[in-house]
């Protein structure tokens, strides 16, 4: 059985220009020292992701209980607004939106990588049980320990490192193959959920109701110590793991044709995990376990692009794009009440992930 | 020489259906056995001797009132989500054959939960006999939204996909049903219980409200035995037969979302019941759709009382849910059944 790839479709005028090289653009240091081609498709994605991005987030800062216009918006940005203005969104809505963009492109990066490695869209840390547990550990620091928030960080990276060592070890059999790796991965799954249930149950009201909240995937009232603690870990993580992208992409061809190209196959596929792992347990830490943003961020971004190698620039820039667009319908559909993030990602990304099957399995 | 020949198959199966038939009579001992246990064994132990006697003739003290009042509903309310749970699961595997396929597996439950929610948080109904009929539905929508989805393309309803289909649509409701949880604390605190699986916490009414859903989804399933043989080999075998497979197909789907929302309605999502019962039924009999039916019936309520009793003892005297409990029993069946080279079709 072979995994169902959405990308491996090619539009018709596709072989066309593949055959005669994709028109790209060179970019280069003076001298040359430094040259990398980039796909002209992919530039003006980027583009246009970023300008969504960036007019996505002004509108986000401006949005809420207390109505501010994008003028003033980009006033109290540049340095310069009314002090009411300044306080709301210095306070209030700059932490959480930034706290949104970076998680959503950590997500989007972590999906990016995983999916590429299993060469199957439904790879992503959510579906094989990595997310679960990591909020596993997270809550067992909440609710039995009683930790701060170091302590759940490092319990939602504990938790989601030994469970996707657990699926990965359990799901292999020479070799990892794709929908052993998922099926695995549900079972694992279904035990941790009755874990994090059960956990729930147990814990006094108060501790339940925050725990069940930030277990969904929840945004509400994150401050400048989530941003702090994010922008200072993707700063390494995220140029660490795009420098890895040439090599995902050959090892896309497969083991031996990487190798016969310099690539270190082993070594390579560990470091990308080791950092898949990082990213979701980051975004993990500071969001809870936000479902499918890792599943369908990748997938549209190399749909957009039209791609078949992975894209994982864009599918960071989708990711955030995915997860402030979503947080801010969570506020809005049901305002004033202030949904969590995850029941908007969750919902629609289920639907998704049941679009993505259905598509993959139409063609075989 | 084909008289031998007939002659000793079907001593052969003389043989075979009274070791079955010995079987079943073992695991009804074994369910005896559960009963008691699940009366006799928790915080507060009492010898078996003892439960017999106060059954029989109940006085006044702690121990009877405990009996008659606490673990009596508890047992009832094991055996009938046991025998509900697992008797749909063997029918789901045998219509869509498919040794995955289990109500929490390909989403029935999860239909059943967020209809629930529904009830509950929009419509306000919090008698169980209010919003069982939820319960169905929910259940009902889900089975066949699932099915749609896993045999969409031309290869139809693999195994796998439903088992995909079956988690995508888990997920997405289970998002939905938080929304609706979360916004309301109470409903939140109810549900958070609830939500585990825990036969405890229920009186003799909650086991009497779902008792005529139950008994009908049983007998509607045991009746399917034959039909489901006949249809084992495809279709047009069992149009051959002399069975018809769209009624057949379609008084299963009705058997399964009878039991599954009843048991759903009363104690929680339970999972995993169903794949690990009929999986292990199956082992033990063949292929034969009236035995398993028989075994899953007999075994499903062995496995919830046995999972309520182990989880009222490793935390003794606290206590972990049922539900919890067959969550880590199945987990391995259902890796076992994954890391089988090829996943055999029923």
């Amino acid at each position: 059985m072979n995994a169902p790839n959405a990308t491996r479709r090619r539009s018709p005028a596709e072989p066309r220009a593949a055959r005669g090289g994709r028109p790209g653009i060179t970019v280069a240091t003076p001298g040359r020292g430094i040259a990398f081609r980039v796909d002209r498709r992919a530039a003006l994605v980027g583009v246009a992701l970023a300008a969504a991005v960036a007019v996505l987030t002004v509108f986000a800062i401006g949005t809420g209980q207390y109505q501010i216009s994008p003028g003033d918006v980009l006033r109290v940005l540049s340095g310069n607004g009314e002090r009411a203005h300044t306080f709301v969104v210095e306070t209030l809505r700059l932490p959480r939106v930034l706290t949104g963009l970076l998680v959503g492109a950590a997500l989007g990066m972590a999906g990016a990588v995983f999916q590429s490695l299993t060469r199957n869209p439904l790879g992503s840390p959510d579906i094989v049980g990595f997310t679960t547990g990591a909020a596993t550990g997270a809550l067992i620091q909440i609710i039995v320990l009683g930790g701060g928030m170091a302590a759940v960080a490092g319990g939602a990276l504990a938790g989601g490192l030994l469970t996707s060592l657990a699926v990965y070890l359990l799901a292999f059999r020479d070799g990892v193959q794709g929908y052993r790796l998922i099926l695995v991965g549900i079972a694992v799954n279904g035990g941790l959920v009755a874990t994090n249930v059960y956990l729930i149950a147990r814990a006094e009201f108060a501790d339940a109701h925050v725990a069940a909240t930030w277990m969904t995937g929840n945004l509400n009232g994150r401050g400048w110590g989530h941003v702090y603690l994010l922008a200072t870990t993707l700063v390494v993580l995220l140029p660490v793991t795009l420098a890895f992208g040439r090599r995902l992409k050959l090892m896309e061809l497969g083991d031996e044709p990487a190798t016969a190209l310099g690539v270190r196959v082993e070594r390579s596929r560990l470091w990308l995990m080791l950092l898949g792992v990082a990213l979701t347990a980051m975004a993990t830490v500071a969001a809870g376990p936000i479902p499918f943003v890792a599943l369908a961020a990748p997938q549209l971004a190399r749909g957009l692009a039209r791609s078949a190698a992975p894209v994982l620039a864009l599918s960071c820039l989708m990711g955030a794009l995915l997860l402030v667009a979503g947080d801010l319908a969570a506020q809005r559909v049901l305002a004033p009440l202030q949904l969590p993030v995850g029941v908007m990602t969750g919902s629609l990304g289920g639907v998704y992930l049941v679009w993505v099957l259905v598509s993959g399995w139409r063609r075989r | 020489m084909t008289a031998v020949r007939s002659a000793v198959r079907s001593r052969g199966r003389a043989r075979g259906n009274a070791l079955r038939a010995g079987g079943a009579l073992l695991a009804a001992a074994l369910l005896a056995l559960a009963v008691i246990g699940s009366l006799a064994i928790g915080s507060k132990a009492i010898p078996a001797g003892d439960v017999v006697r106060l059954l029989l003739h109940p006085d006044t003290s702690d121990a009877a009132h405990v009996i008659q009042d606490l673990r009596v509903p508890r047992t009832l309310l094991g055996i009938g989500a046991g025998a509900s749970l697992a008797l749909a699961g063997a029918l789901m595997q045998a219509l869509t054959r498919n040794p995955l396929a289990d109500p929490g597996v390909l989403g029935v439950e999860a239909g059943a939960v967020i209809a629930i929610a529904v009830a509950i948080g929009l419509f306000g109904l919090h008698d169980l006999r209010d919003f069982v009929w939820f319960s169905f539905a929910g259940s009902a929508i889900a089975a066949v939204v699932v099915y749609l989805i896993g045999s969409s393309g031309r290869t139809g309803a693999t195994p796998v996909r439903l088992a995909l289909a079956g988690t995508a649509v888990s997920a997405a409701l289970a998002s939905v049903t938080q929304a609706f949880v979360l916004t309301d604390p109470t409903a939140f605190d109810q549900y958070r219980y609830w939500g585990t699986g825990a036969l405890s916490g229920h009186d003799l009414t909650v086991a009497a409200k779902v008792a005529p859903f139950m008994l009908a989804g049983l007998v509607l399933a045991m009746s399917l035995g034959t039909s489901l043989n006949a249809m084992a080999l495809g279709d047009d075998t069992g149009r051959a037969l002399g069975v018809r497979p769209g009624r057949t197909r379609l008084l299963g789907v009705l058997a399964v979302t009878l039991l599954c929302g009843a048991a759903t309605a009363a104690v929680g999502p339970i999972g995993f019941v169903g794949l690990v019962v009929a999986q292990a039924a199956r082992l033990t009999v063949g292929q034969d759709n009236r035995w398993v039916l028989l075994y899953s019936l007999l075994l499903g309520p062995v496995l919830v009382l046995a999972a309520d009793i182990v989880g009222r003892l490793v935390l003794w005297p606290a206590e972990l849910e049922a539900g919890v409990v067959t969550a880590f029993i199945g987990m391995p069946v259902f890796l076992v059944l994954v890391r089988r080279r090829r996943i055999a079709q029923l």
